[in-house]
């Protein structure tokens, strides 16, 4: 129970956190937790160890400090000894912290061994890192073929632009304990299954972390890392990107949803349809009308935070879509080619690999009629022809 | 060690030429420790204001106060100006001050070579910062300017390598100065295994950044390439390896931890003896500790990528030999507190920055072991906890000795004391909100929250608030520190030669303040 909503109120709360130990305090808030998988536990268990030897030796160090200081003082008559070397003592205080060091990196080494195996996984999966979503691809399995992008939801997409989010209160009546730590498509995975992950970035390096998991891993262009895990338990556990990538760093999170095994099946299933009602939206003739309203969802999520929802960009840097040329007029070529491809050497991600044909579409559509830009429509067999 | 020679009857002494021209031209190491330390503490103070900025956007969740890249920018320029601006600056200043007057030496070995690496640095700064003002912002890529992402920068990106590269030229030249001052110009009879250790520690400090300060000129020279002549040393696409920067920067990186804080050993090491009123306990063995601690600091350097995916063997290697480091900078805390111990003590301000000191830069050392464990490290690693260790380290423990060497020295240096009130009240504010502002980040890191981001949940705002009111707190005492030495410089109580009744040295047998040259004649040494 913390007192809230003032500075007085906040001080008070630490200082009552910290005097009542765990019967007020919330330990989630002060320790790292101990998380849902065999890795976890072992490198909280770790961690506490080596915490507690910590505390033992800043006792007996701080200790002999504090009674020199109340003992040992001029003003209370001390006269000062003159012995200045003991080489007993500095043997002692060399073997000493070895051996607690030695005893450490026993149990550090096995676990980080442990931690290590990828071997026998039940399933892999690979994440791309890009700025500043995930991408998760199924590789085997019964999910095979299953691609999803993972970005920030978009309610908290909005409300975390400069001013927009109001006073902790609202954020906290609004998104709960998740604001800025909820997705659009989270990763789904099965309970009691060794999944493996292989990581990579598409355009900087980014790092994967779930603390419930135990690990976080660098996605680095160019490099296929690999982990796993394995959940014991349902759940929805939330994490971040760990690694500075850029403007948005701090606004790509990360949700896994472990599902018992039958859940997980009635899962692949809905997402496999899924991509077969994508793949025959694709061939059809879409709308004006129902291309700008999907392509405006497809928009806030993907390109507002740069290109603002305005369209007016953040130049220059991020360029403003609103009256560019590259955006009006009859010919959507050289829009389809910088959506698709990207820009080299900037933040602009090429999004053939990351959107489907529909999307792209719908996109480009929107971006080419929104903020007075007149540029006609594009439709789905246009990109599908361009790929 | 004794001074039958005084130095007062140093008619020749010349002094300063008059006005601006003294401090362009001047090859005199104090007036050349004056510059570098004067202008630390402007560069203190710049990077200050920065982190005032963080703390403040991070005052509350969500966006208020500034946009992500310039938060980025932020952080970012906030490390750069805070290592190379103010707490290397610093140390050289202190170096320039001391070492002479320490050994017996009437100045410093090379002294127009002196004049110029200080006079570097206020232009690659100038650099540095200019970069604000140019398309695309300041570099926001983190210090240690990762590929690919700190090729995305903006027009400012070979001005701000440009400034590395002033600054490490300036680095190279002063320790080259250093080395060659102690190896050559020691008064007779000063044996190495006489020296103070403030001078032990600089003599290594400066073969490290002789090490070093090329390697990093090199990772920094190749991002040049990179960017602007097609190459593709870090460039996966081009066959070249993101990660290899990273190898390549912490080679330089991990040494550079220990330029920050050996002589920071050194300062303490001098301090505490003098208020124990006892001699410093087991002097060879903290040489041959901070031997060690320089040895192993060119060993350990991948334990700041232990989650770029290396072979395991490597991870057990980097994290045995982080480990070991445990064993000499344990050492050091021993035998610092086997000085205290049974002394006559008395605590004025530079002994309160020293014990502060040892007790913060112990902490910090705590989080480092933590850190050390590759396993535990899987979660540390990026977030707060790390903020919170480094921070430990370098404000509690670098710059902490360098306020506990102003106070210490700064009665010798100008001829007159402090104000002993007011710089005990520096230290309790400074302590006691340094404390809020850092200890609370040990939290957030370990409860899920990442380092360099400028927005976060609402669980972690509690800890956020409270950290930012430490953080202003601290920022607004320094204020106080540089008050305190204003008013010294401009009139104080006179001070005594020896200013302080436990302390022990050459520089104390001086006048105060010092003649314009040290030792006109070399003193001799029992």
């Amino acid at each position: 129970m913390r007192v809230r909503g003032s500075v007085a109120g906040t001080g008070l709360s630490a200082v009552l956190a910290l005097a009542a130990g765990s019967a007020l305090a919330d330990w989630s808030l002060l320790n790292m937790r101990d998380g849902v998988t065999s890795t976890s536990r072992a490198v909280h268990d770790l961690h506490m160890i080596i915490l507690w030897v910590c505390v033992v030796i800043g006792i007996v160090v701080f200790g002999a400090m504090i009674y020199a200081m109340l003992r040992h003082r001029k003003s209370k008559g001390a006269v000062a000894a003159q012995f200045h070397e003991s080489t007993a003592m500095e043997v002692i205080w060399t073997i000493i912290p070895i051996v607690i060091l030695v005893s450490m990196a026993i149990p550090a080494t096995k676990t980080l061994l442990a931690m290590e195996d990828t071997s026998k996984a039940d399933m892999s999966i690979k994440i791309t890192g890009i700025q500043w979503k995930w991408k998760y691809d199924y590789i085997d399995g019964e999910a095979a073929g299953i691609s999803l992008i993972s970005s920030l939801h978009p309610d908290h997409n909005a409300a975390r632009l400069r001013g927009a989010s109001g006073s902790v209160e609202n954020l906290r009546e609004q998104f709960g304990d998740t604001y800025l730590r909820e997705v659009d498509n989270p990763l789904v995975i099965p309970t009691g299954q060794k999944v493996r992950f292989l990581l990579t970035g598409a355009d900087v390096i980014h790092s994967w972390w779930v603390p419930d998991l135990g690990w976080k891993k660098d996605a680095i262009p160019g490099f296929v890392n690999e982990s796993w895990t394995r959940v014991d338990k349902p759940g929805v556990y939330r994490g971040k990107c760990a690694e500075l990538c850029g403007k948005d760093h701090g606004f790509m999170p990360i949700v896994v949803v472990a599902m018992a095994p039958d859940d997980y099946k009635a899962w692949v299933v809905r997402q496999k349809a899924h991509v077969a009602q994508a793949a025959a939206a694709a061939d059809r003739v879409w709308s004006k009308e129902d291309l700008i309203a999907r392509g405006q969802d497809v928009y806030r999520t993907n390109c507002a935070a740069c290109h603002q929802p305005n369209g007016q960009g953040l130049p220059p840097a991020f360029p403003a879509l609103a009256g560019s040329p590259i955006s009006n007029g009859s010919d959507a070529s050289q829009h389809v080619e910088a959506v698709m491809s990207g820009r080299p050497g900037t933040a602009m991600a090429a999004y053939k690999g990351l959107l489907n044909d529909v999307d792209l579409a719908a996109v480009i559509t929107y971006e080419r009629n929104a903020w007075g830009n007149s540029g006609g429509v594009v439709q789905p067999a246009e990109i599908k022809a361009a790929r | 060690m004794s001074m039958a020679t005084a130095t007062h009857d140093a008619d020749h002494d010349h002094g300063p030429a008059k006005g601006l021209k003294r401090w362009i031209t001047t090859t005199n190491h104090k007036d050349i420790g004056t510059l570098y330390l004067v202008f630390a503490l402007t560069m203190f103070f710049i990077g200050g204001a920065m982190a005032m900025v963080i703390r403040a956007e991070l005052f509350q969740p969500g966006m208020q106060l500034v946009d992500p890249q310039f938060f980025n920018s932020m952080i970012t320029v906030h490390a750069l100006v805070m290592i190379f601006g103010a707490v290397m600056p610093a140390f050289t200043g202190l170096a320039n001050w001391l070492i002479p007057m320490m050994i017996g030496a009437p100045d410093m070995a090379l002294p127009r070579m002196n004049n110029l690496s200080f006079w570097i640095l206020p232009f690659a700064f100038t650099l540095l910062l200019s970069t604000f003002f140019m398309e695309g912002g300041g570099p926001a890529g983190g210090w240690t300017l990762y590929p690919p992402l700190s090729l995305q920068m903006g027009e400012g990106f070979p001005f701000m390598i440009f400034a590395i590269h002033l600054a490490g030229i300036s680095s190279i030249m002063g320790s080259i100065n250093v080395i060659v001052t102690i190896l050559n110009m020691r008064a007779p009879g000063m044996t190495l295994m006489k020296m103070p250790l403030f001078v032990w520690t600089w003599l290594i400090t400066a073969y490290l950044l002789i090490a070093t300060m090329p390697v990093l000129a090199g990772a920094v020279t190749m991002l040049l390439t990179d960017k602007f002549a097609g190459t593709s040393f870090f460039n996966a696409a081009g066959g070249g390896d993101p990660v290899m920067y990273q190898h390549i920067f912490w080679f330089f990186g991990h040494p550079e931890v220990y330029i920050l804080i050996l002589p920071a050993f050194g300062i303490i090491s001098a301090i505490v003896p003098t208020f124990a009123r006892k001699p410093l306990f087991g002097y060879s063995s903290m040489v041959y500790a901070t031997t060690s601690i320089a040895f192993l600091s060119f060993i350990v350097w991948a334990h700041h990528m232990f989650t770029v995916g290396m072979p395991v063997v490597g991870e057990l290697f980097f994290m045995y030999a982080t480990m070991m480091i445990a064993v000499p900078t344990g050492v050091k805390v021993f035998n610092w507190v086997s000085t205290m111990w049974k002394g006559a003590m008395s605590f004025e301000t530079p002994m309160l920055f020293a014990i502060g000191f040892i007790m913060m830069f112990t902490i910090g050392g705590f989080s480092g072991l933590m850190l050390a464990i590759a396993p535990a490290d899987f979660q540390y690693h990026d977030t707060y906890f790390v903020v919170a260790h480094f921070h430990y380290v370098l404000v509690t423990g670098a710059i902490y000795s360098i306020m506990a060497a102003t106070y210490y020295w700064l009665p010798k240096w100008t001829g007159k004391m402090y104000d002993e009130r007011l710089g005990k009240i520096h230290f309790w504010v400074s302590t006691l909100s340094v404390n809020v502002l850092f200890f609370p980040q040990h939290f957030l890191g370990l409860a899920g929250m990442p380092r360099r981001i400028p927005d976060y949940s609402v669980q972690f705002a509690d800890w956020n608030m409270v950290s930012s009111i430490g953080g202003f707190v601290f920022g607004a005492s320094q204020l106080l520190f540089l008050w305190v030495v204003i008013k010294t410089v401009r009139g104080g109580k006179k001070a005594t030669d020896r200013v302080w009744e436990g302390a022990n040295g050459l520089e104390w047998t001086l006048s105060s303040p010092p003649p314009y040259h040290s030792f006109s004649e070399a003193p001799v040494i029992k």
